[in-house]
């Protein structure tokens, strides 16, 4: 028996393939005969389209094929749907406009897709499309979510008046304001959550590809869910049986969300490799990335909060538009709402909530879930109010989170969910004290010598992951379930190929699975592998989203793992002459209770496939098996980060000077890849607060951050080095007792930097990010009021 | 891309005689190349200065320092003539862009693109610098023109600079957090009697702060100009900085640079 392997800082499996350039990510993929494809995106934000002529694109050099709207309308391809049905106030379904693949008759947003092209290469490809000519009628864009229902603001979809998708509401409204009339205090804030552009390392790439010979399609795409994209092509936009279609997501180069969604450029070089019977593959380049790849956040929220007069919370009150974008994306619809306002309790036993959501339509890219998915606006709503709640009340802003946290478990909040275990204390005491908080004054005075303002910021976070029990999901509109499957195939000499539904594009699943499956069998890492991301291999997969992967897809492996180890009980039952009820498992050894007889799991395995001596009559021969998890509740990861920031009043430049982050995931497989996982999502929600701010002209509707040399990404030197921590209350209601780590630290790190700057410069609030411009511009307008 | 044709002189003469049509000089290509892939340039050739003899390189005789043409700008950085002549310099070299950047890009190229957000523009004005080309000479004060427009003639490529040895001097670079380009770059230079103080990325075009620069030349000191209101007219603006702000920062990053040249 080897060394335990869970909790064991393992290196990654998968790190020589991707460091050596051996990975094999959608764009490697080449076929015989491939052609290539370029898109025609629209240059207006508004515009009707007059006439589309593709005359000179037809005498281009090496020109294949194009195809425009009318062509799809023609061959009967729907849109693209939106997998979330939000029922409103009214309760009345939500507006979901045509999301037309190539646009037809009019375009929503600079970058909307008018027309496919394909040619023999890819700058064929992009020199014809150059020569498509589109006839536009320019009509007036509206950008900002905030003016999207304004009177006489321009109208994007005929069925949805007002540009409203819904209007949604969650929580008791008269209870909530009977609470607030009779509050000692109440806090108030105004803010835009900003909208953000993921930027995956790697591009879309989509690339389709016919076969004749049965009459079936492949699909190579770098995709987190190649099942749901399968699922969402073929029955919902070309009417295609799926054992027809085949969905191959290999190495895929990070997706942070944006690459959950059917797009429109995947099913159209599908549908043309048809066409002109060849592959067709498009690759994404990096200007397209930005105008096309759904967008995150873009909230307007006014929130208040109501305390007594020794600071507890009585009740919050939210009130957020959330602008959607130009059509709604494959999940926006619930981002805003259902993984938003139930995430609204936070840590605390705020007894009642009430938030009211409008999601409006604007001649923008959609907006769709990215990294965190609503639980980062919603942490920003409840940790943004808080602190402001302490500094007005003059409390200290980590004794009024401890006056407030939730302590017994479990515990149902007023806005839906039921937390299983927490221990916000003890997260918050080891946090305060890895931040040497009790030092921050001494290094104030110094900082003031200086000539340089510090603050210090909290943010004691909650999300709900391991997403989803999909009764609940159900309930809520999810038009889809939410459990994951895997298959454990054990080999007939020993060792394990690993099948899961869960999808790994950057996150380390080929070795922190095999570690939970290495461990239960007793066997080195080596030899066991993880096969994801292919239809055809895999029995089915919901994907990887939401920090669900190790929660669900994890829980799905170990399902199956039981169900191999209890057949191997069995066979070794036989194999040992002992009675099954007397056969004992460990780590890859059988034991029959009270002797010394034992067979290890490889001899086991072996005479699974070779059965010479085997019960036939009992068993069927062979070790593999498979399991679906639905999981019972989401799981709960939470945290505290405390950060601590100097600020250059004369520039406005914010230095983060500490930035420590102790969360609780639950039981943790891997502890370096957890860490990787906390430094990389911490980085993200410091771009947030810090860098990145999506910004669109008001008047034209033009993407105005449309590259890196103005939309800011955090590089190494704009960030600290983290201190960070775990502290673990397991998960209740999975085996492994785990939570999910994926999303917490851009969860957590905009609030906890906005308190901490906030602090620095004295004043309530400020707009994210805080450039220096920005921070400056503050400074400027507190010392003139 | 659009396809183009590539040639690879082997002299000046060669090259001046390639520069026909709406053919382009590549010298280091930091600007030129991103703005073909994003096909908003389709020159018909390119020419390579890559492949000249004695265009790159550095000399220094005590007085001025002379940086060939097609010199990195990571050359430029880490030379130890640089460092001992004008340390100013090799710093100011070793800020521009990203380190992939300076290990293609070149003096030349940088000085003939003229964006008013590059950083050798402050450094040519500031300490006065010659730049000489295939056809004659150009003073600093003459050179930059406008916004993206210099000095020089059709056909007429630059050769090298010739920066003169100040006193003293230092560069005080405001980054933009996204491009990393000047929001506002101050060049303080300091001769003994004269001092020169050069503004990039405020303005379409860099330019001299004079009532620094005469307010510096009485004293040499932090205080001399940290009071000196810089007017926000003509100056850029957009969305990571406005006139108002960039203004306000050129006495900041001037300060801050006469406080870093006499440490």
């Amino acid at each position: 028996m080897n060394a335990p392997l869970i909790g064991a800082r393992i290196e990654r499996k998968e790190d020589y393939r991707f460091l050596t350039g051996a990975g094999q990510y959608t764009d490697d993929v080449e076929l015989p005969r491939q052609s290539y494809a370029a898109f025609v995106r629209s240059p207006h934000a508004h515009a009707k389209i007059r006439k589309i002529s593709l005359d000179k694109a037809r005498q281009a050099p090496g020109f294949i094929a194009a195809y425009t709207g009318e062509d799809f309308a023609a061959a009967k391809l729907g849109g693209l749907p939106c997998g979330w049905l939000i029922t409103d106030v009214n309760g009345q379904p939500m507006k979901e406009p045509p999301h037309p693949c190539l646009a037809q008759g009019k375009v929503r947003y600079v970058g909307d897709q008018v027309a496919i092209v394909v040619a023999e290469t890819s700058e064929q490809a992009r020199d014809a499309a150059e020569r498509v000519n589109v006839d536009y009628e320019v009509l007036p864009a509206v950008v900002d979510g905030s003016k999207a229902r304004a009177k006489g603001a321009p109208q994007l979809h005929d069925i949805a008046p007002d540009n409203t998708c819904y209007v949604w509401a969650l929580g008791d409204k008269a209870v909530t304001d009977a609470a607030f009339a009779k509050a000692a205090h109440v806090t108030k804030l105004d803010f835009i959550n900003n909208r953000l552009i993921p930027n995956a390392l790697e591009p879309r790439v989509a690339n389709g590809s016919y076969s004749r010979a049965d009459d079936s399609y492949t699909l190579y795409v770098a995709s987190q869910n190649p099942h749901v994209e399968r699922l969402l092509m073929t029955a919902f936009v070309m009417g295609l049986p799926e054992h027809k279609v085949r969905v191959v997501a290999g190495d895929v180069g990070g997706g942070f969300g944006s690459k959950i969604y059917l797009y429109a450029e995947d099913v159209a070089v599908t549908w043309a490799s048809k066409q002109v019977n060849r592959p067709v593959k498009w690759t994404s380049d990096r200007s397209e990335a930005f105008l096309s790849d759904a967008h995150g956040r873009d909230h307007h929220t006014v929130a208040e909060l109501a305390l007594d007069k020794d600071g507890k919370f009585l009740a919050m009150r939210v009130k957020t538009t959330a602008n959607v974008g130009a059509y709604l994306s494959t999940f926006a619809s619930c981002v805003p709402t259902i993984l938003y306002a139930t995430l609204l309790a936070g840590q605390y036993k705020t007894p009642v909530i009430h938030c009211e959501v409008t999601a409006v339509f604007t001649n923008t890219t959609p907006v769709d879930a990215y990294r965190g998915a609503g639980r980062p606006e919603a942490t920003y709503v409840v940790e943004r109010l808080v602190e402001t709640a302490a500094r007005e009340m003059k409390i200290d802003p980590a004794e009024i989170r401890r006056r407030n946290f939730i302590t017994a478990f479990p515990y149902q909040t007023p806005v839906a969910l039921m937390y299983d275990i927490g221990d916000y204390n003890a997260t918050m005491d080891a946090a305060q004290k890895l931040a040497d908080v009790s030092g921050f004054s001494k290094r104030k005075e110094q900082s003031i010598k200086n000539g340089k303002l510090r603050g210090l910021g909290y943010a004691a976070y909650i999300e709900a992951c391991g997403i989803a029990p999909s009764a609940v999901a159900g309930s809520l509109g999810a038009r889809a379930g939410l459990f994951e499957a895997g298959e454990v195939r054990v080999h007939p000499t020993g060792s394990v190929t690993v099948f899961t539904g869960s999808h790994s594009h950057g996150q380390g699943h080929e070795t922190t699975f095999a570690q939970v499956v290495a461990d239960r069998l007793g066997m080195p890492i080596e030899n066991v592998d993880i096969v994801h991301g292919d239809t055809s291999k895999i029995l089915f997969g919901m994907g990887t989203y939401g920090s669900r992967s190790i929660a669900v897809g994890g829980t799905a492996i170990v399902k199956a793992l039981d169900k191999v180890i209890a057949k191997g009980k069995k066979i070794a039952a036989h194999l040992m002459e002992a009675a099954e009820a007397d056969v004992e498992y460990d780590r890859g050894v059988y034991t029959v209770k009270g002797t010394d007889k034992k067979k290890m799991f490889g001899e086991v395995a072996f005479a699974a496939y070779v059965p010479h001596n085997y019960p036939h009559d009992k068993l069927e021969p062979g070790l593999n098996e498979n399991a679906f998890y639905d999981p019972s509740n989401f799981t709960f990861p939470a945290g505290t980060y405390v950060c601590e920031v100097e600020v250059d009043p004369e520039t406005g430049v914010v230095r983060i000077e500490k930035f420590t982050a102790v969360d609780d995931f639950g039981k943790i497989i891997n502890p370096m890849i957890v860490e990787g996982q906390v430094h990389g999502g911490l980085t993200q929600g410091i771009g947030q607060a810090l860098t990145e701010g999506c910004r669109y002209d008001d008047a034209t509707g033009q993407l105005l951050t449309g590259s890196f040399m103005d939309y800011c990404i955090p590089r190494a030197t704009d960030v600290p080095s983290y201190q960070v921590d775990t502290r673990e209350t397991p998960c209740t209601h999975n085996p492994l007792g785990v939570k999910g780590c994926g999303e917490a630290g851009a969860i957590g790190a905009p609030a906890a930097l906005m308190n901490a700057i906030t602090d620095a410069l004295g004043v309530t609030d400020m707009p994210m990010p805080a450039t220096p411009q920005t921070v400056w511009r503050t400074l400027q307008n507190k010392k003139a009021a | 891309m659009h396809a183009f044709k590539y040639h690879r002189p082997s002299s000046l003469n060669d090259a001046a005689a390639l520069m026909k049509g709406d053919a382009k000089l590549l010298a280091g290509g930091q600007t030129l190349v991103q703005t073909m892939k994003l096909r908003l340039a389709s020159p018909s050739d390119i020419v390579d200065l890559g492949t000249i003899k004695d265009l790159a390189g550095i000399k220094s005789d005590g007085k001025s320092v002379t940086v060939g043409a097609m010199t990195r700008h990571a050359d430029v950085a880490h030379s130890a003539d640089v460092n001992k002549a004008i340390p100013a310099l090799a710093a100011l070299a070793a800020m521009i862009g990203d380190r992939q950047v300076r290990a293609m890009g070149t003096i030349g190229g940088s000085l003939a693109n003229n964006d008013p957000a590059a950083d050798y523009p402050a450094a040519v004005l500031a300490l006065n610098a010659t730049i000489t080309t295939n056809k004659g000479k150009h003073e600093a004060d003459k050179f930059f023109k406008g916004m993206f427009t210099t000095a020089l003639g059709a056909g007429e490529i630059i050769t090298a600079v010739s920066f003169q040895v100040p006193k003293r001097a230092a560069y005080m670079k405001f980054k933009n957090p996204a491009s990393r380009f000047a929001i506002v770059g101050v060049f303080v230079a300091d001769f003994g009697g004269s001092v020169r103080v050069a503004v990039t990325g405020a303005g379409p075009v860099v330019f001299r702060q004079a009532e620094m620069e005469k307010a510096l030349a009485a004293k040499f000191a932090p205080e001399s100009v940290a009071n000196i209101k810089v007017k926000q007219d003509g100056l850029n603006s957009d969305m990571h900085a406005s006139a108002e702000y960039r203004a306000h920062l050129v006495t900041v990053m001037a300060r801050r640079a006469v406080q870093a040249a006499l440490k």
